[in-house]
């Protein structure tokens, strides 16, 4: 096995990149971490930072783009190096979703501003958050160890996220229909649900990726589902 | 024994027209000697029609050579044998009754450097046609146009076709050659690293001339330039000390070869 090119700038190049994208994947863990956490504390302060912290992610997806372009250009790159650039363009789109969705729970918090929901409620959005970190991280290591069995694992586990959002939808719902006055903050508490969710889906692209890179061939087989708000979405709310 | 990680190119996994592969040229356990030098070591190998078969490797990893197997060539030197089966068709090329001017009409090559004949454009290209054929002026003056027109270069030499074929540029020596090999009506054209002298788009003219001949013949071409057999060819072949290391559809080969050696090859991290 050779690890090295012939041309040492080029393994540069790619380390580059990686690291980019782990940077990336970084600061996206903490903006998730720290907008479920201003929501938790009701932290308007806590959550400008978040909003105003999201630019450097957006920087560094711009900054593996060009780099990534350029590398292609320079470099023609064949079989693993094409897959881990490619890899790290599609990577750096997922991660940047994925901080665009704790932008937006920590708009929710500064638009909640006093009226928050009891925390009881609340602790099912952090239960949710806890296990989406905890794919991220994993999913995050494995592309940086280049560890397959890791990234397989983070990918067939989303469903347990699935399934505590749609049990948090059902809590919502109850919560919703015993008080209209409730509406307002369970909404948007259903949004953020909903963000984490998403970032779970994000998080199993991330691990389609990085199998993608080490092994050379896309996933075929189906991944287990566990979502069903919108199912329960009609059945809930009496629809037929 | 056999080389690992041989691949058998499939139907179904083949891009575009699928139902039509036919093997043209069949390889089969091949062995070569330049005197006691064994400089391929059982090569297994199909070429097939309409199709193109790029060999890739590093120097000296006796790409060339197989090229030059194909037609032999190499009969013109002492001392270099080869043993096993080629078969183009049905018939085994490697045979001493087989006829190696039929072989050689039969199956065209194109070298590196553009190699016209120090005569008219014109000549260059009725000359291989005379050896094979008696024909008419007109019918000969047919073929010619036809052959420079195959090779997208009539065009530009029809008003000179008296003009020494050494006065042409590179690019246009390099097609004036592909064109005489065409006017000779071959079955296969085998390609000893055609581009390698030209610049770019002399390079491109090339390639845009090979796929518009692969939809009439076998084509096999040997190429340093990675890029260029993956754009290039449908099936590639990555050889290595005289070996055939891996051989697939080319989209897999350049994006997740199954060897090892192929990836640290194509990569750029060999030696």
């Amino acid at each position: 096995m050779n690890d090295q090119h012939t041309a040492k700038a080029f393994d540069v190049d790619l380390q580059d990149i990686a690291r980019m994208v782990a940077e990336m994947g970084g600061l996206a863990e903490k903006q998730v971490a720290d907008a479920v956490d201003a929501l938790a504390k009701r932290d308007t302060t806590l959550a400008q930072r978040v909003t105003a912290a999201d630019s450097a992610i957006d920087a560094l997806q711009r900054e593996i783009e060009e780099k990534s372009v350029l590398t292609i250009a320079r470099r023609q790159p064949m079989a693993v190096d094409l897959r881990d650039i490619v890899g790290a363009l599609r990577l750096a789109n997922d991660l940047e979703r994925i901080g665009d969705l704790a932008k937006n729970i920590a708009k929710r918090v500064i638009a909640l501003n006093a009226e928050f929901p009891p925390p009881k409620l609340i602790r099912g959005v952090e239960h949710m958050t806890d296990l989406v970190l905890q794919q991220l991280k994993a999913v995050l290591d494995a592309y940086a160890r280049r560890d397959d069995n890791k990234a397989m694992a983070v990918w067939r586990g989303d469903e347990e996220i699935d399934a505590v959002c749609t049990s948090v939808f059902r809590e919502l719902l109850t919560y919703m229909m015993v008080d209209p006055r409730n509406i307002t903050f369970c909404i948007h508490l259903m949004f953020c649900a909903k963000n984490i969710e998403r970032m779970g889906d994000h998080a199993t692209n991330v691990a389609e990726t990085v199998h993608y890179i080490i092994d050379g061939n896309p996933i075929t087989e189906r991944r287990p589902k566990g979502d069903t708000t919108t199912i329960a979405a009609l059945t809930g709310a009496g629809g037929k | 024994m056999s080389t690992a990680n041989f691949t058998v190119p499939t139907v179904a996994a083949n891009p575009g027209n699928t139902d039509d592969l036919v093997e043209k040229v069949t390889v089969q356990n091949l062995d070569f000697y330049y005197g006691d030098n064994r400089a391929l070591k059982n090569i297994n190998v199909s070429l097939y029609h309409g199709r193109v078969t790029a060999f890739i490797g590093p120097s000296g990893c006796g790409k060339s050579t197989l090229l030059r197997i194909l037609n032999r060539m190499y009969d013109l030197y002492p001392n270099q044998r080869a043993t096993g089966t080629v078969r183009l068709d049905n018939d085994d090329i490697l045979s001493p009754s087989q006829d190696l001017n039929l072989l050689r009409a039969k199956v065209g090559m194109v070298f590196q450097k553009p190699t016209p004949f120090p005569m008219t454009i014109y000549e260059n290209i009725a000359f291989g046609i005379r050896l094979y054929e008696k024909l008419s002026k007109a019918d000969l003056d047919n073929r010619v146009q036809q052959a420079l027109q195959r090779a997208a270069l009539w065009n530009e030499v029809k008003d000179k076709l008296d003009a020494n074929g050494l006065s042409l540029s590179g690019g246009q020596q390099q097609r004036l050659c592909i064109a005489r090999t065409v006017a000779v009506r071959p079955e296969v054209i085998l390609f000893d690293e055609p581009c390698s002298a030209l610049d770019p788009i002399s390079t491109a003219k090339i390639e845009e001339l090979i796929d518009e001949l692969k939809e009439d013949y076998t084509i096999a071409i040997v190429t340093h330039n990675m890029q260029q057999a993956a754009r290039v060819s449908d099936f590639t072949a990555f050889m290595y000390l005289g070996e055939l290391v891996e051989y697939g559809e080319t989209t897999r080969m350049f994006t997740s070869p199954s060897d090892r050696r192929t990836q640290d090859y194509i990569t750029g991290r060999f030696g």
